[in-house]
């Protein structure tokens, strides 16, 4: 790191601790509940976005379809809530539909091209548009929403900030423990190891004996099945509607960018940094906040051009 | 272009050019004449001999069509895909040559659209500064071309498939920046009735005097992207696009010769977004969407990147599908068919319809020799 880009992160931080100093003494409910809304948007955002750089780092696919399958999820799950009742069947059903779409392009479509990254990226797109329309076609214009089970309903009171939606709470909960999960299972299985190797070096993963298209295929369920499992939370916290893939894309992409492709606790930083920038812009500046994001976007490529945790080659 | 040539240009290129590139255009024309020097005597010579019958024929339909065409096809169709093809040259250009997708060329196109729109005139009084529209047209070309160049220098740090990801990025940043700012860009609903001019009298959304208007900004796109893929800066952005190391080590400036691309690219797009909003007479967060972003590229690749000519049939393509398949198919999956017609053609003919054409054309004359196959991969 040379000492102008240092110089600029002492001077950034100096410029979040004064702001954070005065936005406090002004309006400290605010201020809080603000933060607490930037984790609750930054827990969804690493929902998606992991399976994005899961997907990226080992394949070098540019998934642009990763909105399309958070959005399929979600209406699937809501479907599956709506005939239940249940809201776990909703998100394990959207975890599953998105997972066997992704199992499904990753077999039928993207073995055939493999090393070709843009095209790849350009089928995603082309896959993107098609599933838009028929989503469109399928649920029309309309506004879901789910209800949660009772016991993560209504509001819990805090300190300072006193009412705060529990779901939210929920939603930060169980990011950190996919979090923690997704950790374990890439550093403590016999999979996950398959899946880092692969990331670090396909060659020889596919050399040393190991079915690389089965871990392939793994991998992008995977991503694919978290980012449903994200449309059915997501559309929890927030709701469901065309137009929910396009902000999710763009949330992903941008995450990974500014989180380094492939890593997730990149995405996890990422996702942080982003979240929260989103939600004080919307609290502070709301005709700008775009303008944050776009920012950080900026900075960390041109101190970084591969992300904060993103590796050279 | 043979290898002998490639070469030629490539010594003439090494000896002219200095790695840093400021004005590649300028450059370029000065350039050219002394590599052509050795074969051809004058520049406008070799231009004359490259002049085949069906360019004529072209030309001379293209300038015969807004007169027997109704308003509508001279309209709707002809200068909508002129102006359409003309933003899509631009990635052409930046894909097909520099090996570089974009896929913020309409937010480019829509930077200068709302650079009209702001500096000009509109329906918005409060935000537009009302200067006359060549100025407004210049001021919002130039905006928009120094937006490419920076979009560029953000986006050639990273390479391959970062570029795309990058752009896709910075153009839905941009998309939502423009539906939520109301003090520049006024929200959701844009600008109205945004600066048409007026010159001598005639409205320049009169159907043909507005489809000679396109015309004459896509010729003069089309032959800029020919004259530079042949100039020493095309030839060097060429050889970057297939093998960036072995031209830094040769000496070129493989970043600035990068940049440069995205700045001319930037420029044909901001002529295309001008286009767009005399068409439109409107500009709004719409025009800038996903949607539109993603539309450019399909053009391009439905076309064939490998030939500017194929922005343009892209263009031809998409406009007709966009007006009749309504008749065609059922109401409103216009997206379902421009869909699943992209993934066919990027399935099973990556070189887009010129792609096809070219098959169609060597299975069809036998008897040509595989040598005389036009394109080299």
């Amino acid at each position: 790191m040379t000492r102008i880009s240092r110089a600029l992160l002492a001077l950034l931080a100096l410029a979040i601790v004064a702001f954070s100093a005065w936005a406090l003494v002004d309006n400290a409910p605010l201020y809080l509940k603000t933060l607490l809304n930037g984790l609750t948007l930054a827990s969804l955002y690493f929902l998606v976005a992991s399976g994005f750089t899961l997907v990226f780092g080992l394949m070098r696919n540019v998934n642009l379809a990763h909105g399309s399958l958070y959005l399929l999820g979600a209406y699937v799950g809501w479907v599956v809530g709506d005939h239940t009742g249940s809201w776990l069947l909703a998100v394990a059903a959207g975890f599953l539909s998105a997972a066997v779409l992704g199992l499904l392009m990753q077999v039928l479509v993207f073995r055939h091209m493999e090393g070709q990254d843009l095209r790849q990226t350009l089928v995603t797109i082309g896959l993107s548009i098609v599933l838009a329309d028929l989503m469109l076609w399928g649920f029309g214009g309309e506004i879901y929403t789910f209800d949660p089970p009772p016991l993560i309903y209504g509001s819990t009171v805090l300190p300072v900030v006193e009412k705060f939606p529990t779901y939210r709470i929920a939603v930060l909960i169980a990011a950190i423990v996919i979090g923690i999960g997704l950790w374990t299972f890439l550093a403590r299985t016999r999979v996950g190891m398959m899946i880092r190797a692969g990331v670090d070096d396909r060659g020889m993963l596919a050399a040393s004996g190991v079915n690389v298209q089965l871990v392939f295929a793994i991998t992008f369920a995977i991503g694919a099945g978290l980012a449903g499992l994200a449309g059915v939370v997501g559309g929890t916290a927030l709701s469901i509607s065309p137009g929910e893939d396009t902000r999710y894309l763009l949330a992903s992409l941008v995450v990974v960018i500014v989180g380094g492709m492939g890593s997730v606790v990149g995405a996890s930083i990422g996702a942080l940094l982003i979240g929260l920038a989103e939600q004080f812009g919307l609290a502070y500046a709301p005709t700008y906040s775009v303008v944050f994001t776009f920012v950080i976007m900026v900075v960390v490529l041109a101190v970084r051009p591969r992300g904060i945790l993103g590796r050279a080659g | 272009m043979s290898a002998a040539q490639w070469r030629r240009a490539m010594n003439s290129a090494a000896a002219a050019a200095a790695p840093t590139v400021r004005a590649p255009a300028a450059r370029s024309v000065q350039a050219l004449p002394s590599s052509a020097a050795e074969t051809v005597p004058s520049w406008p010579g070799r231009w004359l001999a490259r002049i085949r019958p069906r360019h004529i024929v072209v030309l001379a339909a293209l300038i015969v069509y807004p007169f027997v065409a109704s308003p509508f096809f001279t309209y709707q169709i002809g200068a909508q895909a002129l102006a359409l093809g003309l933003i899509a040259l631009s990635l052409t250009f930046l894909g097909g040559y520099g090996g570089m997708v974009s896929l913020a060329q309409m937010t480019i196109a829509g930077v200068a659209g709302y650079g009209v729109a702001v500096f000009g005139t509109s329906s918005a009084a409060a935000i537009s500064l009302g200067w006359p529209w060549w100025l407004a047209s210049a001021v919002a070309i130039a905006l928009a071309t120094a937006f490419a160049a920076a979009v560029g220098w953000l986006s050639v740090r990273t390479e391959g498939i970062y570029t795309i990801m990058i752009t896709l990025a910075i153009g839905v940043a941009f998309f939502y920046l423009a539906q939520q700012n109301y003090t520049v860009f006024n929200g959701f609903q844009g600008f109205n009735r945004a600066g048409a001019p007026e010159v001598l009298g005639t409205e320049s959304r009169d159907p043909v005097a507005f489809y000679f208007t396109a015309l004459a900004c896509a010729l003069a796109g089309y032959f800029l992207v020919r004259h530079l893929v042949r100039a020493p800066f095309g030839i060097a952005l060429q050889g970057i696009r297939d093998n960036p190391r072995r031209m830094a080590s040769l000496g070129y400036a493989v970043t600035a010769h990068r940049v440069a691309a995205y700045a001319v690219s930037g420029l044909l797009a901001a002529v295309g977004g001008v286009l767009m909003v005399w068409y439109n007479g409107r500009i709004s967060p719409g025009t800038v969407n996903l949607g539109a972003m993603i539309s450019i590229l399909i053009i391009a690749v439905l076309g064939g990147m490998k030939h500017p000519i194929g922005a343009f049939v892209g263009a031809i393509v998409y406009v007709l599908l966009q007006n009749f398949a309504i008749d065609l198919f059922v109401r409103e999956r216009f997206n379902l068919v421009i869909g699943a017609g992209f993934l066919a053609i990027v399935l099973f003919s990556p070189d887009g319809l010129l792609g096809l054409w070219a098959k169609l054309r060597s299975s069809l004359v036998k008897t040509q020799t595989p040598q005389q196959t036009r394109r080299q991969p």
